[in-house]
């Protein structure tokens, strides 16, 4: 953690005196959409997203990443979180992630800190791994590939598994009752990189005590959605 | 339209200077927003006295020459006379030779020229060089030159991009692959599958994946126009000639990302200089051009038909197109892209953790360059086996200076004087093709080793020698290693893992001799690039190592030059990719000494 501080200390100070350094560095930012769709199920549809804002330098981003679904026949967030992340190099190809996460969905809020890594693993493996700390915490990975069937056409499957550590009815936790959701997507690079519409498959599936916290909710503990959406990057 | 009729009218003083109708040697530039033509898009861009690219500048070695450059744009801007030797208050870097030029206001450039040769003049801030701020200097030399034209050519080059440089810059840091549309597919693994087995074509993908790099990560910029002066493959820049003249065509290559392998089928060029300096004339039927440097061939097009000048981009993604023909709108055949080539892992430098002997230096040796006092060889073995290139950069680092403090660098030998003339004898330039040995400036096993389109000769490193040494050959008093480095997943480039924001200046000492060590240990080609001294490219001809500006280094290889640090002041040293620049590859140089009133202005300049 010492480098951090000392990261975010470099990055932020020479930022305010950056006229007397002839090489300032220009500030990086970006917009990316890796989901924002509509995924029709037997149930309720669903609109959902994920995306990234980010804004910084090498060595130090801030990133607002917000995800959410929205139930269409039930008018409400079943799930919306919002998280203002610092991002810094800890290697190579892996950065270190601490910030904090809002959750304002249907039911209770919930506020956590969050400490992560993210990167990229050998084999090209986009990861993310997340400690969510708070009274109710929680573990997620996620992970995503980006399989290039031609240089425009890119198969992307997906895995993000959530393991609360408490029981959190409220929200519909169960301790140690893991979420997975598994998807394909199959994108099309419409213009440039910047738009790139697809088509695919969701699947979610709650276990254990989460599970049985669905079930008596009277929802499926398991749904198997058809997507449709477009990737975006700016 | 205001602007653009005071530019055409400044671009007429220009035109008008060459003709001698300004007095000589006083010229006017004005920098402005220009609209941007290429054949398949228009953008807005910048460029010199209305256009992009700017005028042919025309100067006569030994005149002084006064250039007010005027700034139209609303930002700040500058200009760099690429190539020239000058005062360092005159080299036109913000932040190192001078603030640049504010928008609205007129900087004056005064100095003398002491060369001739061809050269470019661009801007060096921000990305309004690929954005177009560029254009060409041609120097008459004051003595003829010992070869004889009949008319002559500018053919520059450069790389249109629909999207403007500060976006390019934003798109790789966010996504590095971006712009890269020649990555393996799905379709290329089973295409390997079948041609060299499952087995094989899998254990290729992971060697690559466990690095996490692509062996398509030749060109990070792809979707540009090539242009041969301004002009894009389909509108066809034409030069005429009568057959039987001898055309001289100076190339330039002023783009901001892209290499060029160019020929002209049909035709042999015979290279009289490199980075505006005379060498010892070569045949070759193509040659390759990196980022800012210049070649000047003649060609003897004896046919009453066209001929195509065909630039391919080292990555085959685009091809530039011009035409020498005996009258307007005549074309001849336009050949095929040939196919791209892929890095392999001599490219990635695995073959200096595997098999230390096996990079450039192995290459250099190779050559007969391996000099032949036993604590020359000494010195060349152990920095490899104690380097370990692989190994974390503070190490590498404190190792290199050690070697250097133990070697006796700074203690010139006169004896390593002689390997220059053993080079010679052993190395047999001039050799018909089957003869030469592998290319030494590209790793053994490179993917990148350019071969002529139809198996003639294509121009090497190696082949150049300079007509006439610009200085007495002496051995170097001292040595710098810099290992050119980056991060393809981050887009972060830098020397000896640094990048310029955070990097100390490197110190000259004026009246010094120093030999430069690049070590690439990146997947990339990079043209490096040192203001306002000679870059003396070590390829082994000693005495007669041609004289540069810009050294290419290869992926996975070792390439020296040497300096004569005979130019007081600050001066910029960088990555000529223009991306590769802007992320760090880049270092400020300082001469210390030299004359007692260009020391004072400096420590001045250094307090302030």
């Amino acid at each position: 953690m010492h480098r951090f501080w000392k990261r975010l200390a470099g990055a932020l100070i020479p930022a305010a005196l950056a006229a007397s350094a002839a090489e300032a560095e220009p500030l990086i930012w970006g917009i990316q959409v890796e989901q924002a769709e509509y995924r029709i199920g037997e149930g309720s549809d669903v609109a959902a997203w994920d995306f990234d804002v980010l804004a910084g330098s090498d060595e130090l981003k801030v990133v607002w990443r917000s995800e959410g679904e929205y139930a269409t026949g039930e008018e409400a967030f079943e799930t919306l979180e919002n998280q203002l992340r610092l991002q810094t190099p800890v290697t190579d190809f892996f950065d270190a992630v601490a910030g904090v996460r809002l959750d304002t969905p249907k039911g209770p809020d919930r506020i956590h800190g969050v400490i992560g890594l993210h990167g990229l693993t050998r084999q090209w493996f986009e990861v993310d791994a997340d400690l969510f700390v708070s009274d109710h915490p929680s573990f997620r990975f996620e992970v995503e590939y980006e399989g290039l069937i031609t240089n425009r056409i890119v198969f992307v499957p997906s895995i993000e598994f959530d393991l609360p550590f408490t029981d959190d009815a409220a929200t519909g936790q169960g301790a140690f009752g893991p979420t997975l959701e598994v998807g394909g997507r199959i994108s099309y690079d419409l213009v440039d990189r910047l738009v790139s519409p697809y088509v695919g498959v969701h699947y979610e599936r709650k276990f254990g005590e989460t599970a049985d916290l669905a079930r008596a909710d009277g929802e499926e503990a398991g749904a198997v959605f058809f997507v449709i959406g477009t990737r975006f990057m700016f | 339209m205001r602007n653009f009729a005071i530019a055409l009218a400044a671009a007429t003083l220009v035109l008008g200077a060459g003709a001698g109708a300004v007095s000589a040697g006083e010229y006017e530039i004005t920098v402005d927003r220009v609209g941007i033509d290429t054949g398949d898009f228009t953008r807005t861009g910048v460029g010199f006295n209305g256009a992009s690219p700017g005028p042919v500048l025309r100067f006569r070695e030994g005149e002084d020459v006064t250039i007010r450059v005027t700034n139209n744009l609303t930002e700040s801007t500058s200009i760099h006379w690429h190539g020239l030797i000058l005062p360092y208050q005159q080299d036109g870097v913000p932040g190192i030779s001078y603030p640049g030029i504010p928008a609205g206001e007129t900087f004056t450039y005064r100095f003398p020229i002491v060369q001739s040769g061809t050269y470019w003049f661009h801007s060096h801030t921000g990305f309004q060089e690929p954005d177009g701020a560029y254009g060409a200097i041609v120097i008459e030399p004051k003595e003829p030159e010992p070869y004889a034209w009949d008319r002559e050519y500018v053919v520059q080059l450069a790389d249109a991009h629909p999207h403007s440089g500060n976006r390019i810059m934003r798109n790789l840091k966010m996504m590095p692959d971006y712009y890269n549309r020649k990555q393996r597919t799905l379709f290329d693994f089973l295409g390997d599958a079948e041609d060299k087995g499952f087995g094989a074509a899998l254990s290729d993908r992971k060697a690559w994946g466990d690095m996490r790099m692509m062996p398509t990560d030749i060109e990070d910029l792809q979707g540009f126009t090539p242009l041969i002066n301004g002009k894009g493959p389909a509108q066809n820049w034409t030069g005429l000639f009568s057959p039987g003249e001898r055309v001289r065509l100076r190339f330039i290559n002023s783009s901001a990302m892209t290499y060029f392998d160019i020929r002209i089928p049909g035709l042999e060029m015979t290279v009289v200089q490199a980075d505006g300096n005379e060498v010892q004339p070569v045949v070759v039927d193509e040659f390759r051009i990196a980022v800012a440097e210049t070649f000047d061939v003649i060609v003897e097009p004896k046919d009453d038909r066209a001929y195509t000048i065909f630039a391919e981009s080292m990555g085959r993604t685009a091809y530039g197109r011009g035409t020498l023909a005996p009258r307007e709108g005549m074309a001849s055949e336009v050949p095929a892209l040939r196919q791209a080539p892929l890095l392999t892992m001599a490219d990635m430098g695995m073959a200096h953790g595997e098999h230390g002997g096996m990079d450039g230096d192995m290459a250099h040796a190779a050559m007969g360059h391996e000099p032949p006092k036993p604590e020359a060889v000494d010195h060349s073995k152990m920095d490899h086996s104690a380097m370990g290139h692989d190994a974390p950069k503070p190490e590498a680092m404190d190792q290199s200076k050690m070697d250097h403090a133990a070697m006796g660098h700074d203690a010139p030998k006169p004896e390593a004087m002689d390997d220059s003339e053993m080079d010679h004898a052993a190395m047999g330039h001039g050799e018909s093709e089957p003869l030469r040995g592998p290319d030494p400036f590209y790793a053994p096993g490179s993917g990148l080793k350019p071969e002529a389109a139809d198996g003639g000769r294509f121009l090497s490193y190696a082949d150049l020698k300079a007509r006439a040494p610009l200085y007495p050959h002496r051995p170097a008093t001292r040595e710098i290693e810099l290992e050119l480095t980056g991060n393809m997943e981050r887009y972060t480039w830098s020397i000896n893992g640094v990048k310029y924001a955070d990097a100390e200046p490197i110190r000259l000492q004026y009246g010094e001799r120093v030999r430069f060590k690049f070590v690439n240990t990146t997947m990339m080609t990079h043209p490096m690039h040192l203001h306002g001294m000679w870059s003396i490219l070590d390829n082994g001809s000693g005495e007669w190592n041609p004289i540069k500006h810009v050294i290419s280094v290869a992926p996975g290889t070792t390439v020296y030059m040497e300096t004569e640090v005979d130019a007081p002041g600050q001066w910029a040293f960088h990555c000529h990719l223009s991306y590769h620049a802007d992320a760090g590859m880049f270092r400020k140089v300082i001469v210390e000494g030299g004359p007692p009133e260009e020391a004072a202005d400096l420590a001045e300049r250094e307090r302030g």
